[in-house]
């Protein structure tokens, strides 16, 4: 069988890759929108947490042979806590400021990151074996699937779709939710809101720290394995709309699959494809497919 | 405690325009430094120029730098090992030469063409190195090549393989030593069709030496019969090869073609092997070195043909060396670091002989003696530069064949230099003189 001249083992195969590349792009995307939705901060520091995730499994293998299972819960943690330090120290100073100023500061601190893992680890791949667990391949008969990309896809799933609840649905996000909209008054209704503000943006990195450790098997862990990533996923939030939980998460994955696509039609294109979906949105749309104009 | 909250949110559209902007100028930024400039200006001066009489020798002292990759994904095949492989050659050598005493330093291009340029200009200006060695990746090595001439300075390339070296990029300051794109294409290309893998798909790295290995091994293909169905081009460094793999199984084609290397290969035949491509296809590495086989083990790729030009396990002389090196360095020398201590070490003779270290001058009596050590016998020095010496096409041993550690290959047969090197005639090198 052939679509457009393409045979559908192809087409199939390149789509589901997409789809694990869209995972990664939903994860970070929604810890960006998380944060700039309740803090205010367009954080480009992202990816470097993505990167610091990935090396806190490595390092936590390395030299204490905690493996890939509590790598899964601990590096998310370890970089949540260095979340915590940032915004305490760095970032409570400029909420009140223009977005550029948080844009800057956390660019510059991405840079600082990179460069210290740069000087420590250099800038050849780290490699990071796949737990025994998930070895493997599933033959699916248009392709073999590795176990470990459908786990990824499937850990991706959940945590989102989890955050979206917490975030929209319960007692707790609503108290978030309306903390940003007016802090004052909140206040006054008893919600510690700096303290929920700190732990918003830790949970928002750790988001990150945890996409590094499910990309730590699949990709060689380097210093700059953030920043290759997070012009994509900034191009994501923005199609999706700044701030927009849900929105984040379905242009993440959408823009996975069309990339794929892409990929098999004009194989090229597929860097550039994000893109330009981004300029038409921008144009169409200026505050993005699921962002609310204010 | 009183802290400053967040402001009300700003308007979206304003921020995501922001970003937006930011976006496109990371972009320009990211495509900007790929470009990566070689930055051979023009005008400086040259060394000095020799003349006759007594030992002339600049600065009084013969500095060789190893230009290599020291954290990459060549740090494995090259890197310190090639400084300790030139080092050892030093004081093979005695250490002195013609009563002056000998210097070898190393340093990372981490993979840019630029920054090997201004290192090595560096090392000529003001730090009298008179050789540089190694200079693995083929985009660095082109760029020092034209700072070598330009400086009337040596560049003996070992580790890179590019084609273009003693073609297009010839010059009368640049030796390409050890290998080079035309020979690999020539023998695993010519070995893989005989044994029956007619079409082939090519997964190259996108960067000169990945294209030279793909025509080279195209051409090659072509002309024993065999048909090419296509190519994909993935950046140097790839972190993922999934979806290229994707499409070269779509192609049907019976060989996959790696014109890649290093970290580069190995990533490539482990995404295979998980995504099950080796089922029905036929992974063919164009340059596969010593170490990638030990890190991706016999299991892995036993069976595979490879071309090389040296192993350690060839003879009594080579064996002594690698375990010298193995002592080291806790590895078994791969060609590249095989061919730093034979180029340093000829270099070192050759100043010897006629007491300068001239570039020109040495290179002009490389041309007209044979080189003889443990890397090459009777090896030849051409006009347009390349080094014609005889190549091997290994075959990767099956884990039961191994009997002690390291031993992985078959040699399969030994190809005379003059088969294995593009005739000089077919050359594209401007600085040979046509007839």
């Amino acid at each position: 069988m052939e679509i457009f001249g393409v045979p559908h083992q192809a087409l199939l195969g390149q789509l589901l890759l997409g789809l694990v590349n869209g995972s990664f792009y939903a994860m970070l995307s929604l810890g960006l929108a998380v944060i700039f939705g309740l803090l205010n901060i367009i954080n480009f520091a992202h990816g470097a947490m993505y990167m610091m995730g990935a090396y806190a499994a490595w390092m936590l293998l390395e030299y204490f042979q905690i493996g890939y299972w509590w790598s899964l819960l601990l590096a998310p943690l370890s970089v949540g806590a260095f979340g915590i330090l940032i915004e305490r120290v760095l970032m409570k100073w400029i909420y009140r400021l223009d977005h550029l100023y948080g844009l800057l500061l956390t660019f510059g601190l991405s840079l600082i990151l990179e460069g210290i893992y740069r000087d420590q680890f250099g800038v050849s791949g780290q490699p990071y074996q796949v737990p025994e667990l998930l070895r493997g391949a599933t033959d699916l008969g248009f392709m073999r699937l590795p176990n470990y990309r459908a786990w990824v896809v499937l850990v991706s799933l959940i945590v989102c779709l989890g955050t979206w609840y917490v975030i929209e649905r319960t007692r707790l996000g609503a108290n978030l939710r309306a903390g940003t909209e007016n802090p004052q008054l909140v206040q006054a209704f008893g919600v510690n809101v700096p303290l929920m503000v700190t732990l918003t943006f830790a949970f928002g990195v750790g988001l990150a720290g945890l996409a590094g450790v499910l990309a730590a098997p699949l990709y060689q862990i380097n210093p700059l394995m953030g920043s290759n990533l997070i012009i994509t996923v900034f191009a994501v939030v923005v199609i999706g709309g700044m701030g927009s939980i849900l929105g984040s998460i379905v242009t993440g994955i959408g823009l996975g699959l069309i990339e794929g696509l892409t990929k098999v039609f004009w194989s090229e294109a597929s860097s550039t494809v994000v893109f330009v979906i981004m300029a038409i949105v921008l144009l169409v749309r200026p505050a993005g497919l699921f962002g609310r104009e204010k | 405690m009183q802290r400053k909250h967040p402001q009300q949110p700003q308007q979206p559209q304003f921020a995501a325009k922001l970003l937006a902007g930011l976006v496109a100028m990371a972009l320009c930024a990211t495509a900007w430094s790929q470009v990566g400039s070689p930055g051979a200006g023009k005008g400086g001066s040259a060394g000095a120029a020799a003349t006759k009489g007594a030992p002339r020798i600049s600065g009084n002292v013969v500095k060789i730098g190893v230009l290599t990759d020291m954290s990459g994904l060549y740090a494995d095949l090259g890197g310190e090992g090639s400084v300790v492989a030139a080092k050892m050659a030093m004081e093979d050598f005695g250490g002195r030469v013609l009563g002056l005493p000998i210097e070898v330093i190393g340093a990372d291009h981490l993979n840019k063409a630029d920054v090997g340029a201004n290192k090595v200009r560096e090392w000529y200006d003001t730090q009298n190195v008179d050789m540089v060695t190694d200079a693995l990746n083929s985009a660095v090595a082109i760029a020092i090549g034209k700072v070598s001439q330009e400086k009337n300075k040596l560049a003996m390339i070992v580790g890179a393989g590019s084609s273009r070296l003693s073609n297009e990029d010839c010059n009368l300051n640049t030796i390409h030593y050890a290998y080079d794109t035309y020979a690999l294409g020539n023998i695993s290309g010519n070995a893989v069709v005989k044994a029956g893998g007619k079409s082939w798909f090519f997964l190259t790295a996108d960067y000169a030496f990945g294209h030279s290995l793909e025509s080279d091994t195209a051409g090659w293909v072509k002309k024993s019969g065999g048909e090419v169905k296509g190519a994909v081009r993935h950046p140097l460094n790839a972190s993922d090869f999934s979806s290229f793999l994707l499409q070269a199984q779509a192609s049907k084609a019976q060989v996959i073609g790696l014109a890649n290397a290093g970290g580069d290969t190995i990533n490539a035949i482990k995404a295979a092997v998980e995504f099950g491509l080796t089922k029905n296809q036929t992974l063919a590495g164009l340059l596969v070195f010593i170490t990638d086989v030990h890190s991706l083990g016999l299991q892995t790729t036993q069976g595979m043909y490879l071309a090389d030009g040296w192993y350690w396990d060839l003879n009594d002389e080579t064996r002594r060396f690698g375990k010298r090196f193995f002592e080291r360095t806790k590895k078994m020398p791969t060609m590249v670091h095989a061919g730093s201590y034979s180029s340093t070490l000829q270099y070192l003779r050759a100043v010897q002989a006629t007491g300068t270290d001239d570039a020109r001058v040495v290179v002009d009596y490389l041309r007209k003696n044979r080189m003889n050590d443990l890397f090459h016998k009777n090896a030849v020095l051409r006009e347009d530069g390349r080094v014609v010496r005889d190549m091997y096409l290994m075959q990767v041993k099956k884990p039961s064949e191994s009997k002690y550690p390291w031993d992985y290959y078959h040699v399969r047969a030994t190809v005379p230099g003059e088969q294995a090197y593009q005739p000089m005639a077919q050359g594209k090198c401007p600085a040979v003189r046509k007839s």
